[in-house]
């Protein structure tokens, strides 16, 4: 033990003389998880020192805690001393151009109509400085500074506009939430920052997708977004191109913030490496999104499409804490070959005739396994708070699972819950019936679940339904047949 | 046309159709009539490529090529159209939407470009208000809600955009009252011509008073028992189909 630690001292010591900040082909963090890697990280990113002191509460408090077990998920353990918890690729070792890139995820782009430029971004292509420097995030940067939007990397926040962050971050995820927001805490490495200011409607969608940084965010993301009173924004979270990661292990930690008649719009669409037809490899996606509609008239409305990772656990949830505020979430979970999923959300309503809304979409193919987790909780004080709650699955295939576990917990006599569950199978019927209009397959297949995902595609921005779609559509290819 | 030939088609093992000849020729209007249960529908989804209708013997031959080499969403390619006794409900696929992609997968297979979305729904609203149907319709999901009548009449607008070659129409006057039926027919004649021919199965000669079939066959026990013109089903509806076992006798 003495001798491992005596090692990384070693490495520590060696990489500093190596000069960490200015040589980027050294830019990695030893493997293994002890205060001296999470000093070294809130180092690297030049952070002040309750921040790190913040990080160090909560890796000791992880160190108390022991992994949940409790979802329908076939879980490995998972060794986090064999984890890097920095590691931005070096750029020799990226492929040097788009002729370098695997011909299979060119296809897949192609299909889903990412522009050129981006998918040599996305590919992780070593682009040049000058291709870099005239990136899309830094033309919009100045229209968003006019309206007085903060949108940067959370390290650019942290430096930037210190008090935001140290003001709210954890005050919605607690560093003590759960395991995997605990250990987010202790070791995040990058995310996104929104600052909305009062009254002010972001005039244009924020996405991951436009800032130049994303890619190399790493597997612990810590994104924090605050709308002020008024305020109103929508962010787009995630790439729909398929991101191939060797890494394993995915813990991010999501903090919505909507105060008096704030709207927050957040959508992912999220395609995490599934792992192959055999279920090996492919990315552990343990996510905690939160949103808190800390005053009145405050409005969270949750969009997701998920159609990547081996493993995904996954609830994002709201707490409706100011009176009349609204949650909602709009799910569509699809799950392929091996895949498993246990996804769903939580609405916590605290306030005075609070509304929530879940519209969760379940698809399952393979011999994946997809469940609905989904509580609902009235509390005492939440008069005439309302929830409805419609949860639909789609099998497709005999080998495939599909289960709904609804939790619901009233504590207010005047609340009111509805919840309507369906499970179907893609129907022999339903598929003979769009072939003998001339719809292949495959078509015929897409065209049923597209019709089946509706109702959440519609809640999307246009652009991203659009490719919502095509990411369903390649996902499911060879699904039947 | 069609030429089909000695067609032996079962179905779970069961043989239901067992040696059927029939010949279409372009531009002819044949009615397939006959009993419960005697392999009207089969012969319907036999040609349609439906799973679970196995071809055990026999030839079919439709515009030139052997029509059971294709799958079934290259014989919907090719020109051939089934309208279903029973349409199937597809939720949440918009209507307009989903014949516009049928018509263009056709197209696309067919090399040509897609449809123009504007001229496409100017073509769909005018078929629709010759068959009488609410325009809302076109934005309501594929046949959910729709009543048995107007699940009948979307067939129909789906054959008149589709414009198939040869179109099988499976019992589409069951349950229509006389009015739709009376539209339904329109419908049909309005795409006669020459080279687009038609096979008719029916319980009832009433649909054929519409109509106006070149030939009319009694199929029984998976065979053409009898095969007339259109007074043939005059006689049919006076006796009923008993004749059928004293012909055989």
């Amino acid at each position: 033990m003495s001798e491992t630690q005596q090692q990384v001292e070693d490495l520590i010591q060696s990489r500093y003389k190596a000069g960490f900040y200015t040589d980027i082909e050294s830019d990695t963090i030893p493997a293994g998880l002890n205060e001296e890697v999470i000093a070294m990280i809130s180092a690297k990113k030049s952070e002040p020192e309750w921040l790190l002191e913040w990080r160090l509460k909560a890796f000791h408090h992880w160190q108390t805690l022991t992994g949940p077990n409790w979802a329908k998920l076939n879980l490995p353990p998972i060794d986090f001393q064999k984890i890097h918890y920095f590691s931005s690729p070096k750029q020799k070792d990226r492929p040097q151009s788009l002729d370098e890139v695997d011909p299979k995820l060119l296809e897949t782009f192609d299909k889903l109509g990412v522009p050129l430029h981006e998918r040599a971004r996305l590919a992780g292509v070593a682009v040049d400085a000058v291709f870099d420097s005239v990136s899309v995030g830094t033309t919009f940067q100045k229209e968003l500074e006019e309206a007085g939007v903060i949108f940067c990397s959370f390290s650019e926040a942290v430096q930037n506009h210190p008090d935001l962050v140290r003001e709210y971050l954890g005050s919605v995820v607690p560093y003590r939430d759960n395991y995997f927001a605990c250990l987010n805490s202790a070791v995040f490495s990058d995310g996104s920052f929104v600052y909305i200011p009062e009254g002010t409607k972001c005039p244009m969608e924020l996405s991951t997708y436009f800032r130049i940084n994303a890619r190399d965010t790493g597997q612990f993301e810590r994104t924090l977004i605050i709308a002020e009173p008024g305020a109103e924004v929508s962010y787009l979270e995630g790439c729909t191109a398929p991101m191939r990661d060797e890494n394993q292990l995915h813990a991010a930690v999501v903090e919505l913030v909507a105060r008096e008649k704030a709207k927050v719009k957040y959508s992912t669409v999220q395609n995490w490496y599934p792992g192959d037809e055999n279920g090996k490899g492919g990315i552990y996606n343990f996510v905690t999104k939160r949103g808190d509609c800390r005053e009145d008239d405050a409005r969270i409305s949750w969009t997701q499409v998920e159609t990547g990772s081996a493993i995904t656990w996954k609830y994002p949830s709201c707490v409706l804490r100011g009176d009349r505020s609204a949650g909602e979430f709009y799910s569509v979970a699809l799950t392929h070959n091996h895949q498993q999923a246990d996804t769903g959300t939580k609405m916590i309503h605290l306030g005075k005739n609070t509304s929530s809304k879940i519209i969760s979409k379940g698809i399952s193919a393979g011999k994946s396994s997809n469940s609905y987790r989904g509580l609902v909780r009235m509390a005492k004080k939440a008069d005439s708070a309302r929830n409805y709650t419609q949860c639909d699955s789609l099998l497709i295939g005999k080998t495939c699972g599909a289960h709904t576990f609804p939790y619901i917990e009233s504590s207010n006599p005047t609340a009111k819950i509805e919840h309507e569950a369906t499970t179907s199978r893609i129907g022999e019927d339903q598929l003979f019936y769009c072939q003998s209009r001339g719809l292949d397959e495959e078509e015929a297949v897409a065209l049923i679940v597209d019709g089946f995902c509706k109702e959440v595609f519609k809640e999307l921005p246009m652009e991203f339904a659009v490719e919502a779609k095509a990411l369903l559509e390649i996902s499911l290819e060879g699904a039947v047949g | 046309m069609l030429n089909i030939k000695n067609l032996h088609v079962a179905v779970g093992g069961e043989e239901i159709i067992k040696g059927l000849d029939l010949e279409v020729g372009s531009g002819e209007l044949h009615a397939v009539m006959g009993p419960n249960g005697s392999g009207k529908s089969t012969l319907g989804y036999a040609l349609a490529g439906r799973d679970g209708y196995e071809v055990t013997d026999g030839s079919v031959e439709f515009d030139g090529a052997n029509l059971l080499d294709l799958e079934v969403e290259e014989r919907a390619t090719a020109g051939l159209f089934l309208a279903l006794q029973y349409p199937v409900e597809i939720p949440g696929v918009n209507n307009a939407y989903f014949l516009r992609a049928a018509l263009n997968a056709q197209r696309k297979a067919k090399g040509e470009e897609e449809v123009d979305s504007m001229g496409f729904l100017k073509t769909v609203r005018e078929h629709l208000k010759a068959l009488n149907m609410d325009e809302a319709l076109l934005k309501r999901a594929v046949n959910e809600g729709f009543s048995g009548g107007e699940k009948k009449r979307n067939e129909i607008v789906q054959m008149a955009v589709l414009q198939p070659k040869l179109a099988i129409l499976d019992e589409t006057d069951s349950g229509l009252d006389i009015d739709a039926l009376k539209l339904v027919a329109e419908g049909v004649n309005r795409l006669r011509d020459e080279n687009r021919s038609f096979i008719v199965i029916t319980h009832y000669q009433r649909l054929l008073e519409y109509l106006v079939p070149d030939r009319v066959h009694v199929l029984s026990d998976g065979r053409i028992a009898e095969s007339g013109d259109r007074s043939l089903a005059h006689r049919l509806e006076r006796e009923g189909y008993a004749f059928l076992d004293t012909a055989e006798a």
